[in-house]
């Protein structure tokens, strides 16, 4: 292989004739073979361990929320899954693996921060105070968001690859101007990172020194692609370049992206700029239910990151330092089946969207068009009632 | 045995395999092309056969997908790029838009871009947001860029491979909805020219002019009139840019009547331009206005709505007795 084009480049550089072999692909394979350090606190075996800069105290309590929110985000996602596997949902995003990136990340907002997610942000949804049953709405198709953003602070799930890095940042340099110290946040994957809009945030945020945190969720895939086809340096390392923070946390320890996520928020309130967070995590499903991962990826992948599973995790420290008993479990899980069944039912009882919901708030400010076609639309379809149908 | 029976994509499939064969100049690029096959699988095996050289998983980056295609083009590749979903096209449009679409003309014509760009576009599959949009018009409308749509299997496998041979910039329109419909696919065949409209189905009181997935719903429309004693012909335009207006032409003059339909909205659409220079060219042969059937004014609805939305049977066939009225 290098024989040949170390050959090529010496005779012929820029005839189109000459083959050099793929040297991109060929050293792309392993561009990530000595993994930089991950923040740890809490390891695959529920061992609590220190760290020098990102240690955090929490009580009994908030521990076993912690593991609550993720069980019962868990519990949704495959509710959810199952719904459309029943014909009830047109397609689902599913969370699971990604539990601790999402509630660890999300329980160290304030109410007063602004989320900007995904797809794929079940547990942040979940920990703004979302209504689960609202996030269906999008995947059943009776809408195209299903929320007020600003009741809870949760921008709308956003489909278009990283477009809303750049609405996130926009609205942190609102936050700047109006002199309060809110932080805003914007959840991302590994694909996403390719795209011009997620630069041009990290450019923007940097430049205005914007109170946003870029929250990364690198599953390690993007549908089929791998991170490899994304980049050739660790995610976190990006930052550096556009004059920022970055830094990579385990993001199956629910503790250590709580820890890192706090840190990099009260950072952007001291008004200190934004911080990219690669959260270094597993999609354990598949990337919708469209999608075959068969296809793509090795079983025994998923083995080793079910070894990492975040819930188990806090589950085997909750238990090794006695914080919860056996009757927390039972209740939780009582919870869960209850959660189960009150999602189902809400899909179930969702009902189609009236018709004329097509024209409705197209604009703010009416349009006579569209009043016109609305007309026009309701006319057509009132002759088939006139019709007996 | 040179007639088979493929379903669309797999005649797409056909084609690409027949192009890369063909000339080692043509490239595949695009999003999950590779292994998986594109979500659609209309790639399905190439990176298999072809090696990860021709056939290239690409970053997650539109702009970055057909901006580089451009400078493989002027090194002298023919590149093939998938966008996975019609709404996902506009990262790219800049460089489709201030880039692809100019150069040529800026360089006095001393260089050729022969990008094709594969976009699945249009409805009816239940999907979510920016998944089922016909942005044709945005394309068409913007000079050096050539737009056609496919309606059948046959025009899938010979159209593209003429796409791929067209030095200049092709958008190349799959009607994702008809991704599963089998036709038969003659490969030995003498391909019409790809920007002629073709005659889907002859008849003399009205003409239904439509392209890509509404083809297939104004044949079933005109079949439904046939048995009302109406005879409607069906003209598949195939190309948007151009548009080949002598063929509605002769079918207008014959049939006095014309309907375009398509998916798109139809403030500005297609629709508009076809119904202009028709009135132009056949004001004396019209008996009725020229009549749009198409999407509305308002971003393209919920899965649940879709069906109110798409021009269905129902609307074309009140189309056409709104025509034969006049
Ligand atoms: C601009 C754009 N291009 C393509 C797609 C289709 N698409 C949806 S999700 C996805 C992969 C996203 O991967 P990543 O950013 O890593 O996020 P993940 O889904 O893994 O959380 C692709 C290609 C899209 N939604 N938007």
């Amino acid at each position: 292989m290098t024989v040949e084009s170390t050959a090529a480049r010496k005779t012929t550089r820029r005839s189109s004739g000459a083959k050099r072999t793929a040297s991109a692909s060929a050293g792309a394979k392993k561009s990530q073979t000595s993994e930089p350090e991950l923040v740890q606190l809490l390891t695959p075996e529920g061992e609590r361990v220190q760290h020098p800069e990102y240690d955090i105290d929490l009580s009994a309590d908030e521990l076993r929320g912690l593991y609550r929110d993720m069980v019962l985000t868990r519990r949704f996602d495959a509710e959810a899954t199952s719904l459309q596997r029943q014909g009830e949902l047109g397609l689902w995003a599913s969370l699971l693996g990604q539990e601790a990136a999402q509630i660890g990340s999300a329980r160290a907002l304030r109410d007063d921060d602004y989320v900007f997610p995904t797809y794929r942000e079940h547990g942040v949804a979940w920990c703004r105070g979302v209504d689960p049953a609202n996030l269906l709405g999008m995947f059943r198709g009776v809408n195209h968001g299903g929320w007020d953003p600003n009741s809870n602070n949760f921008h709308l799930y956003t489909i278009v690859i990283g477009s809303q890095t750049l609405h996130a940042t926009g609205y942190a340099m609102g936050v700047a101007k109006d002199g309060a110290d809110s932080a805003v946040i914007a959840y991302f994957g590994d694909g996403a990172s390719s795209q011009g809009d997620v630069a041009e945030s990290f450019t923007f945020s940097a430049v205005y020194n914007a109170p946003v945190v870029f929250f990364c969720q690198n599953n390690q895939w993007a549908i089929s692609e791998p991170t490899e086809k994304q980049t050739r340096v660790p995610l976190y390392q990006r930052a550096q370049g556009f004059g920022f923070p970055g830094v990579r946390v385990d993001g199956n320890d629910v503790l250590a992206c709580l820890a890192v996520t706090r840190s990099a928020l009260e950072r952007a309130r001291r008004g200190e700029g934004p911080t990219l967070v690669e959260a270094f995590t597993y999609r354990m499903g598949a990337h919708t239910t469209s999608d075959d991962p068969t296809k793509y990826r090795a079983d025994e992948e998923r083995e080793a990151w079910e070894a990492k599973d975040p819930i188990l995790r806090l589950k085997a420290y909750l238990e090794r330092e006695g914080n919860a008993d056996a009757a927390f479990f039972e209740e939780l899980e009582a919870e869960s089946e209850a959660l189960g069944k009150r999602v189902r039912e809400a899909v179930r009882s969702m009902p189609d969207p009236d018709h004329m919901a097509i024209f409705e708030n197209v604009y703010a400010d009416g349009h006579a068009l569209v009043d016109e076609e609305r007309a026009q639309f309701a006319a057509y379809q009132a002759s088939f009632a006139e019709e007996g149908n | 045995m040179a007639v088979q029976k493929l379903p669309l994509a797999k005649a797409l499939n056909e084609s690409l395999r027949k192009a890369l064969e063909t000339d080692p100049k043509v490239l595949i690029m695009g999003e999950d092309v590779g292994k998986l096959g594109g979500v659609f699988r209309v790639t399905d095996g190439l990176q298999k056969d072809f090696g990860e050289d021709r056939v290239i998983d690409t970053p997650l980056a539109e702009s970055g997908i057909v901006g580089t295609a451009i400078g493989l083009a002027l090194r002298g590749y023919r590149p093939v790029v998938e966008i996975q979903f019609d709404g996902f096209v506009f990262p790219a449009y800049d460089q489709i838009v201030t880039q692809l679409a100019k150069m040529h003309a800026r360089a006095l014509g001393k260089i050729k871009l022969p990008v094709v760009i594969r976009i699945p576009y249009g409805g009816g599959i239940g999907a979510v947001e920016h998944h089922s949009e016909s942005p044709e018009a945005l394309f068409a409308h913007v000079a050096g860029l050539k737009v056609v749509s496919p309606s059948n299997s046959s025009d899938a496998y010979w159209m593209l491979q003429q796409a791929i041979q067209s030095d200049d910039p092709v958008i190349f329109f799959e009607p994702k909805r008809r991704y599963w419909d089998k036709g038969e696919v003659d490969t030995e065949a003498i391909p019409g020219e790809l920007h002629k409209a073709r005659v889907a189905r002859e008849g003399s009181d009205l003409t239904l002019a439509a392209y890509g997935p509404m083809v297939k719903v104004c044949l079933e429309a005109a079949a439904a009139a046939q048995e009302e004693g109406k005879s409607v012909e069906v003209l598949d335009l195939r190309s948007m840019s151009p548009i080949d207006f002598d063929a509605i032409q002769t079918s207008v003059e014959k049939t006095r009547r014309l309907v375009v339909v398509h998916e798109a909205p139809v403030f500005y659409g297609s629709g508009a331009e076809i119904a202009a220079r028709i009135t132009e060219r056949c004001f004396y042969h019209l008996e009725a206005p020229v009549l749009r059937v198409g999407g509305y004014h308002a971003p393209y609805p919920p899965a649940r709505l879709e069906e109110e939305y798409l021009p269905g049977l129902d609307r074309v066939l009140d189309a056409v007795d709104r025509s034969l009225a006049y």
